[in-house]
């Protein structure tokens, strides 16, 4: 296991990009929510519409938000062209900026009202315009409330921003989420520790201001605020010195194989004189839009995926009919070129544990009728929802007495530890041999198959370097191949390797 | 003798909030120079009244006219700065020092009152000059009132119009105080309109005494003729509190 603080000092880049984009939804939110507030001093209905609108937005999750921008963003594009970025940094922004409204607009609007109304009349009395009355009485007496809901405001965004990982843009999150995919727990604490300690710091200087205006010190004030503009153009200037051309954008979704086939990738591309950047950890969804409009460039997506969520489509025509039909849907539809298929099958099959198996008399899908009401069958969080679930279930007839969700990293322990009998397990899962689990037989043939195939972004389809770099890899790799580089990632022990370590070793193994 | 052009006329002036009528038609003159108390118990309508002087409330009905013109007819901002506004909240801005309260008023109109003007004003209500510095929660409630009063006089206001000035002092203060501003009023040359529920206050202080009743104005006297039994069932009501008082003190001392 790598060391935390061997891992911290790369985090720079990740660092920068997650205080550019907390700092930028923290302006944007105080921009939105300020001028709203002295509305809404001035009007009971606007305060009440604001603040429950403010509120509603906290009971979204906040990886909910994040995701839910994506297809608003694509929808908009009618209005806005093409050229709306639907992943990636703007999305993130947004959500964020929705996420710290509220408590900046609720500081702002409790501190206005509970200004002194010896005070305001004063001001009045004196001679004060609405705006010298602003400007003069209540902004300076509102400043260090209105500095305490900035405070909080920047703690949750800091915190929420390592999700925007999900959605495209680098954070902290990035190493969090490969991490907790690798099972690289040095991976996920040292990006914790990157993001508490950037709330923590965040929190103390805006502390730090917060006093200077309520001590009325100009010093801690504006020292404060020095020191913040400070950090965030030190995070600026550390974003931009990166190249300013578009690189290949290589995607990886949310398990081991997809981050060691980026590496893998990504590795070809740049031995090709390619500069490639990673969009690790997104949402399976965001994947296929993403490619389609060329937000990244690179995937590596899964028949049975595709044939079900995009196609629409529940019939069975058999491995070699579905790809076809799925290749000339994404260049006719898309304008997505695939490339081809990579030799193995990640699909859904059933998988028990060998001495369960044994004593229950269960080999086959089959032998599970009559069986499954007694048993609790474990999935990834979206399997129930999956037209292969309906499919084997209908098939064969299975009512288990429960179901559960996991992450997929956790399915296995959950199977090692009894809390699950069955899992829906993937055929290319290193832990199958691993574990010594049965693979229930599919005599029915309910479940589809799910061959590994490289997409292209309409960007690069035509790129002739791209596609003479990649096409060594069609073909090249056996599910045996797979399977052991993803365990290699997955284990625990001292033969624990990164993602692109395993991808070296895999090159290496498909001849590559 | 001729009498002086009013400075202050109160011509027909109503003012509703929603339902309620809080002054139901008041006409009246006040001449420059004269110490006017407008006396009432709570809800007659006093305070509000005062308020449509420097345009912190409009009438619903009728206009004030100062110096000449309806004061809705003039900026409120440049109309303040010639209205001195003295209250019970005295209101002095937490965030500003003394000479920066003080100073507020010719500020907004874009002067900068010199130290020594500052000086000036804070000798005129009594307090050291080295006030100038301090913060107002340094203060005692009695020396930010007279930084209150300081304050309403630093534009050399024509008018001083006080709402309840004295109400939250403490009794030996609030009669320091008041004597203060008569013998600022005199010393100034001001006009003075103060509003107050205490009989006793607007009899030793003003020169006229004008008594509201649920709006309306029902006495309008001088103090020698209020003590006398004159202005109708409401003013001697008010005024035989303050006489009763000092009829049995009297009887106390000649008994001792």
């Amino acid at each position: 296991m790598e060391n935390i603080w061997e891992i911290l000092p790369g985090l720079g880049d990740k660092l920068a990009a997650h205080v550019v984009l907390s700092a930028s939804a923290i302006g944007l939110a105080m921009l939105i929510a300020l001028p709203m507030a002295v509305w809404a001093g001035r009007s009971a209905l606007v305060s009440r519409v604001a603040l429950s609108l403010a509120s509603l937005v906290q009971t979204i999750p906040a990886l909910a938000l994040l995701a839910l921008f994506f297809p608003l963003l694509l929808s908009l594009r009618s209005v806005f062209g093409e050229g709306l970025p639907t992943l990636g940094f703007l999305p993130a922004l947004m959500a964020l900026t929705l996420y710290a409204l509220l408590p900046i607009l609720r500081n702002a609007v409790t501190a206005q009202a509970n200004l002194d109304p010896g005070v305001l009349e004063a001001a009045d009395g004196v001679g004060m315009t609405r705006w010298q009355k602003l400007v003069l009485v209540e902004a300076p007496l509102s400043a260090p409330f209105i500095m305490a809901g900035i405070r909080t405001a920047s703690v949750w965004t800091i915190g929420a921003a390592t999700l925007a990982t999900t959605i495209g843009q680098p954070s902290l999150g990035d190493p969090i989420f490969a991490g907790l995919q690798t099972q690289n727990w040095a991976l996920v604490l040292a990006g914790c520790l990157a993001s508490a300690g950037l709330a923590l710091a965040a929190d103390n200087l805006l502390w730090v201001i917060e006093v200077g205006l309520a001590k009325r010190s100009r010093w801690m004030t504006f020292g404060g605020m020095a020191v913040v503009a400070l950090g965030i153009l030190a995070a600026l200037w550390g974003q931009s010195t990166g190249s300013d051309d578009r690189r290949i954008v290589i995607a990886a979704k949310q398990f081991s194989e997809q981050y060691i086939l980026a590496q893998l990738i990504g590795s070809r591309l740049e031995a090709a004189g390619y500069a490639v950047e990673y969009r690790d950890g997104l949402g399976s969804a965001v994947v296929h839009s993403a490619v389609a409009n060329s937000s990244v460039d690179i995937a590596v997506d899964y028949t049975g995926t595709v044939w079900a969520n995009y196609l629409k489509r529940t019939d069975n025509p058999g491995r070699e009919a579905m790809y076809e039909v799925i290749r000339d849907w994404e260049a006719r539809e898309n304008g997505v070129k695939v490339l081809g298929r990579l030799g193995f099958e990640n699909a859904y099959a059933f998988a028990m544990r060998a001495d369960r198996a044994k004593a229950l008399g269960v080999t086959s899908l089959a032998d599970l009728n009559g069986k499954a009401p007694q048993l609790t069958v474990g999935g990834d969080p979206e399997f129930f929802e999956r037209p292969e679930w309906i499919a084997v279930r209908d098939a064969y007839g299975l009512r288990f007495g429960k179901s559960r969700n996991f992450a997929p990293t956790f399915m296995y322990n959950a199977l090692q530890s009894g809390e699950a009998d069955v899992i829906s397990a993937y055929t290319s899962d290193g832990r199958i041999a691993a574990d010594k689990l049965v693979v229930l037989a599919d005599p029915e043939g309910a479940l589809p198959s799910y061959d590994a195939m490289l997409v292209l972004s309409p960007r690069i389809a035509n790129d002739k370097g791209v596609l003479a770099a990649l096409a060594p890899l069609i073909g090249a790799i056996s599910v045996e191949a797979m399977r052991e580089a993803n365990f290699a990632v997955d284990r625990e022990d001292a033969g624990k390797l990164t993602p692109n370590q395993a991808a070296q070793g895999l090159a290496k193994k498909a001849g590559l | 003798m001729e009498t002086p052009a009013p400075l202050l006329r109160f011509d027909g002036v109503i003012c509703r909030f929603g339902e309620v009528t809080a002054v139901s038609g008041v006409s009246c003159d006040i001449a420059s120079g004269s110490f006017v108390a407008l006396v009432g118990a709570s809800g007659s309508g006093k305070s509000t009244l005062l308020k449509t002087v420097n345009t912190l409330v409009d009438p619903s009905e009728g206009r004030v006219v100062f110096g000449g013109e309806d004061v809705s007819t003039l900026p409120p901002a440049r109309l303040r700065r010639r209205v001195g506004y003295v209250f019970q909240g005295i209101g002095l801005f937490p965030h500003f020092s003394v000479a920066e309260n003080i100073a507020i008023g010719p500020r907004l109109a874009g002067e900068k009152l010199p130290p020594e003007r500052i000086a000036e004003l804070l000798a005129l209500v009594e307090l050291d000059p080295a006030f100038a510095r301090r913060m107002p929660d340094e203060l005692s409630g009695g020396q930010r009132q007279r930084v209150g009063v300081a304050r309403a006089l630093a534009g050399g206001p024509e008018l001083l119009i006080m709402d309840e000035p004295f109400g939250a002092l403490d009794p030996v203060t609030r009669d320091a105080l008041g004597r203060k501003v008569r013998e600022l009023h005199e010393r100034l040359g001001l006009t003075t309109v103060m509003v107050t529920h205490d009989m006793a206050e607007a009899l030793l202080l003003a020169d006229r005494v004008l008594v509201m009743d649920r709006g309306a104005l029902v006495a309008d006297e001088n103090p020698r003729a209020l003590l006398a039994g004159a202005g109708g069932t409401v003013a001697q009501r008010l005024a035989s509190v303050p006489r009763d008082q000092a009829e049995r003190l009297a009887a106390m001392e000649e008994r001792a």
